[in-house]
């Protein structure tokens, strides 16, 4: 491709945007809409599951060894239990130092009751705490360490990491689905922006052929017309979310601090970092998309 | 070298818009087809430019088999082709200048290339002084000159013209035939599709006459008078 044949393509598509204004905002406004809520969701889903993940990392299963085991065979539990993939950190807490957090826990200001006892009421409470990479992981791991030899009991308490983890997808399904409807749209606005498009310019394109004009000269600025208007509707709902998220975190943080401690905001950079480009390939991914089935339906050249 | 061999058109069943032409144009020639409307004139036109496919036959120019050139060799055999039509058929939304540069801008040639030749060409058909001009803003006469400039900007071995003067007044289309013999005269092809017989007994050239779909003449230089 000759440099004079793509800048005339670049030139030609702008000016095609310019010439049905009316048709060419209303695809941009379309398309803004869907990338806008796109991030929208986006931004929520990804602040749910640092929020979720925050919960998954404390959520730990405890095991229990027999009373007549061995600290050989404790330690021979661990080195099998860490071995596991599921299985991101494995802490080993003495009969002794489960008494001390017990009584830091629940004797606290009255430490003084706590010490009517004279032997560890905990002395068979030596245990693993067994911190785990992902959470759905847990039913797995669990069955493993219970069929180990010198294991008592494993406790597992997963119960509000997995609701999170369940609504978390719900709601990815949710706005995949609207996004989906939205994006067809989309395709949908775009086709017809540049039928009008070709409609207008059927004279110039049916001289274009006479002349000699390729295929691909024809057939370009269509889809750079497609791709211009999917790259402006990207660029205008990204920057609104931008300065929208800092001033919703730094609002939410200000004035509803139990909100704010619960949730785990992700930082605007880790958001943006994958989201720009994300939506800019969307958006011009549509436009591309909407020009070309236009392009195959209506200019057979 | 243009040639058809037995070339047939048929839109749809019925009477075929071509019948069984044959005809030979050499390089260099200027010829003219006449006919009444609907003998089939644009058809031969259209199949020239290989907007048509023929029903049967096979058309050959400059030694290339239509029937052969593939979708993608299309715009390289088209380039070899200048067309005029009566409707003139420029952009209205672009100057002169732009309406002749638009034929090298599509077939890729420099922004350099385009400044020198563009001016060339206005000069040719005498429109130097009225680059900047709008086609609304020019006689009929003068809009078929940028027509024909465009068409002959990147240097065709053959013009083809529909009826380039069935819009203009006696004068205008005088000045329009003058042009395409002195373009005849400096060894494109030209044919030249048309109703004005004055001007075809005048200018004295090969004459081919059309009559439903069929050739019924086809006259040498200075015969076509006494044939009709």
């Amino acid at each position: 491709m000759r440099i004079n044949t793509f800048f005339y393509s670049i030139k030609q598509g702008i000016k095609n945007i310019f010439r049905n204004k009316m048709f060419s905002l209303a695809s941009i406004a379309t398309m803004a809409a869907c990338i806008f809520m796109f991030g929208l969701f986006y931004v929520i889903i990804m602040n749910f599951n640092a929020t979720v993940q925050s919960i998954e990392e404390g959520v730990s299963v405890t095991v229990f060894f027999d009373n007549d085991i061995s600290s050989e065979e404790i330690a021979e539990i661990g080195k099998k239990i860490a071995k596991r993939a599921e299985v991101r950190k494995n802490e080993y807490v003495s009969a002794e130092q489960a008494w001390e957090e017990y009584k830091k826990v629940y004797f606290k200001g009255r430490e003084e009751l706590a010490e009517g006892f004279t032997e560890n009421p905990l002395a068979h409470s030596a245990h693993y705490q067994v911190y785990l990479n992902d959470v759905s992981m847990q039913k797995s791991l669990v069955k493993y360490i219970e069929a180990l030899p010198g294991v008592r009991e494993v406790k597992q308490s997963a119960q509000v990491a997995n609701t999170m983890t369940d609504f978390n997808r719900l709601l990815g399904y949710v706005s995949g689905g609207m996004i989906l409807i939205l994006l067809c749209v989309a395709v949908f606005l775009i086709s017809n922006t540049v039928t009008v498009g070709i409609s207008v310019r059927r004279e110039e394109i049916a001289i274009m052929k006479l002349i000699g004009a390729t295929d691909y000269l024809v057939r370009a600025p269509f889809v750079v017309e497609g791709m211009i208007i999917g790259l402006v509707g990207a660029a205008i709902p990204l920057t609104v979310l931008y300065f929208m998220y800092q001033r919703i975190i730094v609002y939410i943080a200000d004035k509803f601090n139990f909100i704010g401690s619960m949730i785990t905001f992700v930082p605007v950079y880790a958001v943006f970092e994958t989201l720009i480009p994300i939506s800019i390939i969307l958006g011009v991914g549509i436009g591309f998309l909407g020009s070309q089935i236009t392009i195959r339906k209506h200019l057979k050249v | 070298m243009i040639k058809l061999e037995h070339v047939s058109k048929s839109y749809s069943a019925g009477i075929p818009a071509l019948n069984d032409v044959n005809l030979e144009i050499k390089d260099g020639e200027f010829v003219f087809v006449v006919g009444d409307s609907g003998s089939g004139k644009s058809t031969l036109i259209k199949l020239l430019l290989k907007e048509l496919e023929p029903t049967e036959g096979t058309i050959m120019i400059d030694g290339k088999i239509l029937g052969r050139i593939k979708h993608k060799q299309l715009p390289k055999f088209r380039r070899n082709i200048g067309v005029v039509f009566q409707d003139f058929r420029l952009l209205k939304d672009r100057n002169v200048y732009d309406n002749v540069a638009f034929a090298q801008k599509v077939v890729g040639e420099s922004n350099s290339h385009i400044k020198k030749k563009v001016p060339l060409m206005l000069s040719m058909v005498g429109l130097a002084a009225k680059y900047r001009s709008y086609p609304k803003q020019l006689s009929g006469g003068e809009q078929q000159r940028v027509a024909i400039a465009r068409a002959l900007v990147n240097e065709p071995n053959i013009l083809l013209a529909d009826e380039p003067t069935g819009n203009l007044d006696n004068n205008n289309a005088w000045e329009i035939m003058k042009l395409l013999e002195e373009i005849n005269s400096r060894g494109t092809t030209v044919i030249v599709v048309t109703h004005n017989l004055e001007i075809v007994k005048v200018m004295k050239k090969r004459v081919i006459t059309i009559k439903k779909g069929t050739i019924v003449s086809d006259s040498k230089q200075g015969d076509f008078d006494d044939e009709n």
